[in-house]
């Protein structure tokens, strides 16, 4: 019992990880239907702005003062994370906005290569795993449960509390503010959209931000959670994350945050009990995935494809 | 005097395809002006480059005066020209109140509310349930939630892509009612229809485009006169 309980808590803290980043996945393809496949190195970029903040950009007495150091941090991380995410859209994704679909698609391929090979060969040390510091008070909660104790870190449980919190706002902007019914017009009929006086470019633009801002937080989150990243961490990162969209119905929020709780839970929880142990727990990932895709192609809170008249 | 809208000597292309072809026409403030003429005639391609979704290959489009061929379409519309598409495009999975707001998405005023009231006055159904998903109404109600919306923009001129396309005939003289409604109440009116009948008797002027060109023009109530026009569009032999 105890264990099952803290491979749950051990899948919630890496799913809401996941969630974060998937929101980004599924908010861009919502609205432009292009699966920004850089979006996991916009998420490992911005670890390392995180970092660079810190080493370099405060003073030191801020260093020890939480929580001088861990918002230093986040903005370090979320502004590194969102102007890459509009440089990206502006020049890589725009210009192909009308070309054939495998064009965005293999430029994003591109970026996130170049992306990775530039931190890599550029932020110091970083050719290995990087030192991040905790930045964070070091209080794990322990539960007494039958059978044991559960223990979750608090780093672990701001990971959960700030993605279920930033999904719901999300949630909330996306349906009830001006720029949100913008968006969701300009996802279900662009021309139309236009015709209403939205402009695309704006939207979209927004979409970016909100989804590099969101990458920018998994980004600061990950780093005073896990202590250390190299650059190689936006990769699996991003997998999971697109993976987590793709199972919650791409362009649903509620199925990102979702889908990527249950990633990481399949992920710790079936890495303990399922067959294989550990060594298969990408296995039983990618079988529910297909399981999904197969009886319910638009995921599991995605709007079946209509056909457009 | 100038008209709201100049159209000259346009021509529009999707790749290859020349789909219009040097048309020409004015619409004059407070006016009602259709364009009628047979499927795939180009009236569509026509109001698309009008509202900035097209770009002419070459021709000039002029609104009070001003060239607007080149501007973005949330410019055109911020100017003063609405859009309402043919086949409606709603907002299917947003509901009446939603739709209505986007089409107010340009203003910044305090009247948006009390403008959607109005629109719920005219059409009661709409007001009704207005919190209900608007890819569930029936096609008349769609059409006039089409209109509603477009209306909400304030705008000086609104071109209606063939409002009666599916209607019933009672709810297609609903529809026309409505547009006669509008244009009393000032608002200009750039109407595009198969129905020509009906469009015509409405009308102050009329343009019959055929195959990308215009071919006749003139007042409504002569051309509804013109055996040519009776000939193609009214089925008289
Ligand atoms: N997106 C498009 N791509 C290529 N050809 C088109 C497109 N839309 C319309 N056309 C062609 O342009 C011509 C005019 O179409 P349209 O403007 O829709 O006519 P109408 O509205 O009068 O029925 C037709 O021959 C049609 O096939
Ligand atoms: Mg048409």
């Amino acid at each position: 019992m105890a264990t099952l309980l803290q491979q749950l808590i051990s899948g919630l803290v890496l799913g809401g990880q996941i969630a974060l980043i998937a929101l980004g996945y599924t908010m861009v393809y919502g609205i432009i239907q292009l699966i920004n496949f850089a979006h996991g190195e916009v998420f490992m970029v911005s670890v390392f702005g995180a970092l660079a903040t810190y080493n370099w950009f405060i003073p030191e007495s801020w260093q020890q003062t939480w929580p001088l150091a861990l918002l230093a941090m986040l903005v370090g991380a979320v502004v590194v994370a969102v102007v890459l995410a509009v440089l990206m859209e502006r020049f890589a994704y725009r210009p192909l906005r009308n070309a054939p679909r495998l064009a965005p698609l293999i430029t994003a391929l591109g970026v996130s290569v170049m992306l990775k090979e530039i931190v890599r060969l550029s932020f110091p040390g970083a050719t290995a795993a990087v030192h991040v510091p905790r930045a964070f008070w070091d209080e794990p909660i322990t539960f007494k449960v039958p059978g044991g104790t559960v223990v979750i870190g608090s780093t672990g449980l701001l990971v959960i509390v700030v993605a279920i919190v930033g999904a719901v706002l999300l949630q909330v902007y996306i349906s009830r503010s001006r720029m949100g019914r913008a968006m969701r017009a300009t996802a279900q009929d662009p021309d139309t959209a236009r015709l209403m006086g939205v402009d695309p470019n704006r939207t979209i633009v927004l979409t970016f931000v909100i989804g590099g801002a969101l990458a920018g937080v998994a980004g600061v989150l990950y780093g005073v959670h896990l202590n250390n990243v190299d650059t190689d961490a936006g990769f699996l990162t991003g997998i999971f994350a697109f993976t987590a969209a793709v199972l919650g119905g791409v362009g649903s929020i509620k199925g990102a945050v979702i889908g990527g709780f249950i990633i990481g839970v399949i992920k710790t929880v079936g890495g303990q009990y399922l067959p294989g142990g550990t060594a298969y727990d990408l296995v039983w990932i990618f079988v529910l995935l297909i399981l999904v895709l197969v009886f319910r192609p638009q995921g599991l809170f995605g709007e079946p494809e209509r056909v457009r008249a | 005097m100038t008209a709201l809208l100049e159209v000259e000597n346009l021509s529009v292309a999707y790749g290859a395809i020349e789909a219009v072809r040097d048309i020409s026409f004015a619409v004059g403030e407070g006016q009602i002006v259709s364009l009628i003429g047979s499927n795939g005639a180009g009236k569509t391609t026509t109001l698309r480059t009008i509202s900035g979704l097209l770009r002419p290959l070459t021709g000039a489009i002029r609104f009070e005066g001003k060239p607007i061929e080149s501007l973005a379409a949330h410019t055109i519309l911020e100017l003063g020209v609405a859009h309402c598409p043919e086949g409606r495009r709603l907002f299917g999975r947003m509901t009446v109140a939603e739709n209505l707001q986007l089409g107010a998405y340009v203003r910044k005023d305090a009247g948006v509310a009390a403008d959607m009231e109005r629109v719920y006055e005219l059409f009661p159904v709409l007001g009704e349930r207005r919190n209900q998903k608007a890819g569930l109404f029936s096609g008349g109600e769609q059409q006039m939630l089409a209109i509603g919306r477009a209306m909400m923009s304030k705008p000086r001129l609104l071109m209606l892509d063939e409002p009666s396309m599916g209607l019933s005939p009672i709810m297609t003289q609903r529809i026309f009612d409505t547009i006669k409604e509008l244009q009393s109440q000032g608002t200009t009116i750039l109407l595009v229809e198969q129905n020509a009948l009906a469009a015509l008797a409405l009308s102050d002027r009329g343009y019959v485009i055929d195959l990308g060109r215009t071919t006749l023009e003139g007042p409504g109530h002569d051309l509804l006169a013109d055996e040519r026009v009776r000939a193609a569009y009214l089925g008289d032999a």
